[in-house]
């Protein structure tokens, strides 16, 4: 099962974080941080799991930005990995080269996006335009 | 600014951002923020009422806000307000401001939970969709309350929507795990399996989620889910890449769903029906193949979704462990990626071949990879990646190889990262012990050990090999000499002082022959380090020297000095006070004789540890010891040694203390009986036996201590209890009632009563069959001692039992002394033509007869010290066979018949109880006290009671019980 998914930048800040598990705000701040370092802390030529406590942490880097899944002991790793993938080439398809400010002016429809993928922990869809079909009603209807 | 805001931008919002983006500093941010609230909290307190889009703007900016770390105390009115929206935009912020920031027991629920009731039955799909989203989300008790009934109604119907499908086998997911009572199982789970079919993958891919949860809960129920998902996993499998559109991944046709469906399988056993497994078999066979073909794109994504499956299938190929073929085949595609330039791909090579090292098909192919993984252990430049290796090394290690990986895991050990030394520690200590044919290497292994990594080995290790050096004889004087070279080193870990202290002590006459190693060297030598150590060494070390005054006359002079000086015999620590002065006191008063007799060579410790390895072996094969076997063996070590500060020290101590039979044996877990003094150190056969050897030689010894299980039928009795009697029999240790047996033909009931020291028994039998049971008998005997301990009292039953019919029969039952063996029972009649005989123990058990005592605090723990006698107290560490649920065991403690105290044991996690057994002849007191340890699972378990066997009967009868 997935825990949380963050995107966070190099300098450490949560540009969105999504919550599987029901966290209190006093110790996501303190998670976050721990994560980030951790994942920051790593190089290249290192794995991109790593075992954090009770749970293991997916990451997948994009230019200064990096995803990363905490997931449970039952969930495959490299397709959790995948799953990252398909996120942004989902974005890139949606905002046409998504850049980190996409992301932060247009929280709420990234939101929609990643839950169209992710509810409750579990990975529901995974077609691309299946995935952008509500938000592509919204904007036609914002158009017209 | 850039304008990067799609669609129905809002400006305010954009701006807003801007502005914290362009704060220089931490305390600008939060002015901004500041500012930002008292605004909106103006905006939403102000008496003009706000449109649908501003509201919608302020909650955004209040979304933002909380994710920035802020924490939100307002707003949820006005994002209640936005569900109730037409507009799909408010409603869908409303929703995603309430899955983000209300928590299950808001007030707000009720509000929340009108709102969604409309959207559900609003037929619109993207408003269902996002009320079953935030039920799934907040997943409230409240919410399960309301639409739990619901939920699998629109899941199946046939006209819901694919979109609206995926999202409520989601929801219903969340309510099942939240609020399994309110989801009730009924038409629609046979409904739910068949999802599996449905021709749209997305509804595929969620409902699996649903249906593996569902599997896991009630296997039975769900079983057609595995045909099912073998056929739709081979169409998959089988399908071109191009089939699946837009479920294809990188020319991979549905990873996720693919991997989905294998973890579904992981959850059942092979398929029974031979078309469904050769199906099954068929898929993995394609997946194996095709990580072998040339890959369709260059992209690293193609063969990662590639990987994920393959790993996923190996991962059902180990579960099933059943075909060797398969096996191999996963064996060897791991072994290729172990060599892969991907780290991940090592990574998760490394660690599934750790679990394919345990099936004994593949534990030889993963043996042919230990080169590669010693390298791995090497040259891995990511830690995560080192202790994967670590991990397999240990897994794949057997006698064949034991040497090679030990000493390869020891060189690691000097530079392996401070985190995982211990661990490494702990598996070199129980490689080496598990696969020592030579125990010189043995003893080289663990003084290396602790010559590498002194302050990661527990005492567990070094406990371990002075009792193994004790108790082979072949290896003390190697154990000796290579002590006494350690201990050269300018600066040795006091571990090491521990182990040359104890080992000196005992056999340093071995080598005192060579001058360079002479009695005076060699009490230099441990003298030389006594200063720099702590209390609990030193005094092992005064110990020591005692025990040199025996072995080498010629230092009595020397160490009376060392313990007459005032450091010693003055010191503020009374402990090492203590042994100064007696030590000094002993070594001048007694005669030679007394004191070869006093310090006599340390006997043989018993051997318990082996059992529990031989055990694991055979459970798991030689190679898999996983993290919980790990401390399996930390906490024997500990049991061994009686738990704690017991360890070999204070049986040095014992030694000191002369009169037979020395306490320590019983600290050690041998009972009384055993002829401690007497047994002398016999050949190297100790090791795997102690108890063989002694049994002959107290006999009547032996057949106390295996109580039920060892205990030969008497000759009068026309069979021997069966198999499984003595489980029967501890089913009953805590209660009163209860079926004691079933077959097909017969039922035995029981209700018993006691008062003080009598009980009586009703036993009901139940003839299950349609036919009579003709010459119907029972006999209750009293095999052995147990006829002058119990009086067991009982009326013949009638000669024939009716079928479908019951009879009964009365037992009185009178306790005339403690006693540890069970009564037995044998029934006999004839069913059909043919004899029937079967024998059983009756569950009366000694506790039976316990009356409760209640007692406060001070009291209990004054009688405690009062059972301070060391064949008075019985101690068990054992494994937890149940949940450690309290309740369950305060239920157990009172069906136990003792009194369970509150408010006694400091701890409260602990159970303390307090009793008095009666028997016609006395009264015995008793108090037990419970430890759980929830984290390892494990219990210790105390007994102290007036009379040494009761201890020993009840901690035996009660360590089955938890």
């Amino acid at each position: 099962m997935i825990k949380f998914v963050l995107m966070v930048n190099r300098q450490g800040q949560t540009r969105l974080s999504r919550y599987y598990q029901p966290v209190e705000l006093s110790r996501r701040a303190a998670l976050e941080a721990d994560v980030v370092r951790c994942c920051l802390s790593r190089k290249k030529d290192q794995c991109s799991f790593v075992e954090y406590k009770e749970f293991k942490l997916v990451y997948r880097q994009y230019a200064a930005l990096y995803i990363v899944v905490g997931v449970t002991d039952s969930e495959n790793e490299l397709s959790i990995y995948e799953l990252v993938h398909n996120f942004v080439e989902v974005l890139d398809k949606y905002f046409s080269r998504v850049s980190e400010l996409d992301i932060m002016f247009n929280l709420d429809r990234v939101h929609i996006i990643l839950d169209e993928m992710i509810q409750n922990g579990h990975i529901v869809e995974t077609n691309k335009s299946r995935i952008l079909a509500p938000l592509t009603a919204i904007d036609k209807m914002a158009d017209g | 600014m850039p304008a990067v805001s799609k669609g129905d931008g809002m400006r305010g919002l954009a701006v807003f951002i801007s502005d914290i983006r362009n704060c220089k500093s931490k305390e600008a941010e939060i002015k901004r923020i500041n500012k930002e609230l008292a605004n909106i909290r103006s905006k939403f307190k102000g008496d003009k009422a706000l449109d649908g889009y501003s509201k919608k703007k302020y909650v955004c900016k209040l979304l933002f806000i909380f994710l920035l770390g802020h924490d939100i105390d307002f707003g949820h009115m006005e994002a209640v307000n936005l569900l109730s929206s037409n507009k799909y935009t408010e409603k869908q912020i409303g929703y995603l401001f309430i899955s983000v920031l209300v928590n299950s027991n808001s007030e707000l629920i009720r509000l929340i939970n009108n709102a969604i009731k409309n959207d559900l039955s609003s037929r619109n799909p993207t408003f269902m969709c996002l009320a079953l989203h935030c039920i799934a989300n907040v997943g409230s008790r409240e919410m399960a309350e309301a639409f739990a009934s619901e939920i699998p109604r629109i899941l199946v119907a046939g006209d819901t929507m694919d979109s609206v499908k995926q999202s409520a086998a989601l929801c219903l997911l969340r309510l099942y795990k939240t609020s399994p009572d309110l989801v009730l199982m009924g038409e629609w789970t046979s409904r739910v399996v068949h999802l599996l079919n449905d021709q749209h993958m997305g509804v595929v891919t969620a409902a699996i989620s649903l249906i593996t949860c569902l599997s896991q809960k009630n296997p039975d129920e769900f079983k057609t889910c595995v045909s099912l998902a073998v056929s739709r996993l081979s169409r998959i499998v089988s399908s071109a890449s191009t089939d699946l559109q837009d479920y294809t991944y990188y020319f991979v046709p549905a990873p996720w769903l693919s991997c989905k469906l294998l973890r579904l399988l992981q959850c059942y056993p092979p398929p029974e029906d031979g078309a469904v497994k050769g199906r099954l078999v068929e898929c993995l066979e394609t997946i194996l193949n095709k990580a072998q073909e040339p890959p369709k794109s260059k992209k690293v994504q193609h063969s990662n979704a590639k990987n994920a499956i393959l790993f996923e299938a190996i991962s059902l190929i180990i579960h099933y462990d059943s075909e060797p073929n398969l096996l191999v085949r996963a064996c060897n595609q791991l072994g290729q990626f172990l060599q892969h330039r991907e780290t991940n791909l090592r990574y998760l090579a490394l660690e599934s071949m750790c679990t394919l090292a345990s099936s004994e098909f593949s534990h030889e192919a993963v043996k042919t990879h230990i080169e590669t993984v010693i390298n791995a252990l090497k040259t891995e430049r990511d830690v995560s990646v080192r202790q994967r290796a670590a991990d397999l090394l240990y897994a794949m290690c057997d006698r064949s190889n034991a040497k090679q990986i030990v000493a390869e895991m020891l060189s690691y050990l000097e530079t392996a990262d401070y985190s995982i030394r211990e661990e490494m520690v702990l598996k070199v200590a129980i490689l080496a012990e598990k696969y020592a044919i030579d125990y010189s290497w043995y003893v080289d292994t663990i003084l290396n050990l602790i010559r590498i990594a002194g302050d990661y080995v527990s005492e567990e290790v070094w406990y371990r090999v002075i009792q193994i050096v004790i108790n082979r004889d072949d290896v003390q004087g190697y154990a000796a000499k290579t002590v006494f070279e350690a201990l050269q080193a300018p600066a040795c870990h006091e571990n090491m002082v521990k182990v040359g202290g104890y080992i000196l002590g005992e056999f340093g006459n071995l080598i005192a022959g060579d001058p360079r190693s002479s009695p005076l060297v060699q009490f230099n030598l441990l003298h030389s380090k006594f200063h720099l150590c702590s209390v609990p060494t030193r005094a092992l070390l005064l110990s020591a020297y005692i025990k040199f005054i025996n072995l080498f006359p010629e230092t009595k002079a020397t160490i009376q000095e060392v313990l007459r000086c005032d450091s010693q015999i003055r010191n503020s620590d009374v402990e090492l006070q203590q042994r100064a002065v007696e030590y000094l006191k002993l070594s001048s008063i007694a005669s030679t004789d007394v004191l070869a007799t006093v310090l006599e060579e340390m006997p043989p410790f018993p051997e318990r540890e082996s059992s529990i390895l031989a055990k694991l072996k055979k459970k798991k094969g030689p190679g898999a010891v996983s993290v919980t076997d790990l401390e399996d063996n930390k906490r024997e070590g500990g049991e061994l040694n009686g738990g704690g500060d017991r360890g070999p020290d204070t049986s040095a101590m014992a030694a000191s203390n002369a009169s037979t039979p020395s306490p320590s044996a019983d600290l050690l877990g041998i009972r009384s009986a055993a002829p401690i003094g007497a047994a002398p150190t016999s050949a190297g056969s100790l090791l795997v036996d102690v108890f063989s050897e002694a049994g002959p030689a107290a006999p009547s010894a032996a057949v106390n201590d295996d109580g039920f299980l060892s205990s030969a039928p008497p000759s009068e009795d026309p069979a021997a209890p069966l198999s499984e009697a003595d489980d029967l029999l501890n089913k009953f240790v805590c209660k009163n009632n209860g079926v004691l047996f079933e077959n097909q033909l017969l039922q035995i009931g029981i209700k018993s009563e006691y008062r003080q020291n009598l009980g009586r028994m009703y036993l009901f039998y139940g003839n299950k069959t349609s036919v009579p049971f003709a010459s119907f008998s029972t006999t209750v005997s009293c095999p052995g001692e147990l006829q002058s301990q119990l009086n067991v009292q009982s009326k013949p039953v009638e000669p024939v039992v009716e079928g479908g019919a019951q009879i009964q029969q009365v037992l009185n039952i009178e306790c005339l002394t403690d006693f540890s063996e069970a009564p037995l029972l044998n029934i006999k009649f004839r069913y059909g033509g043919a004899l029937q005989n079967l024998t059983l123990k009756l569950p009366v058990t000694i506790n039976k007869f316990f009356q409760p005592t209640e007692m406060a605090s001070n009291d209990f723990f004054q009688r405690w010290k009062q059972l301070s006698q060391p064949q008075q107290e019985a101690q068990k560490i054992f494994k937890a066979n149940h949940g450690m649920d309290t309740e369950v065991l305060k239920a157990k403690l009172l069906g136990l018949g003792m009194a369970l105290l509150d408010n006694v044991d400091p701890n409260p996690e602990n159970y303390v109880c307090a009793g008095v057994i009666q028997t016609k002849g006395q009264q015995v007191g008793c108090l037990l006290r419970l430890e759980p340890n929830a984290q390892a699972q494990m219990y210790r378990l105390t007994l102290r009671c007036s009379k040494d066997s009761v201890s020993r009967r009840l901690c035996e009868l009660l360590a089955e019980q938890f």
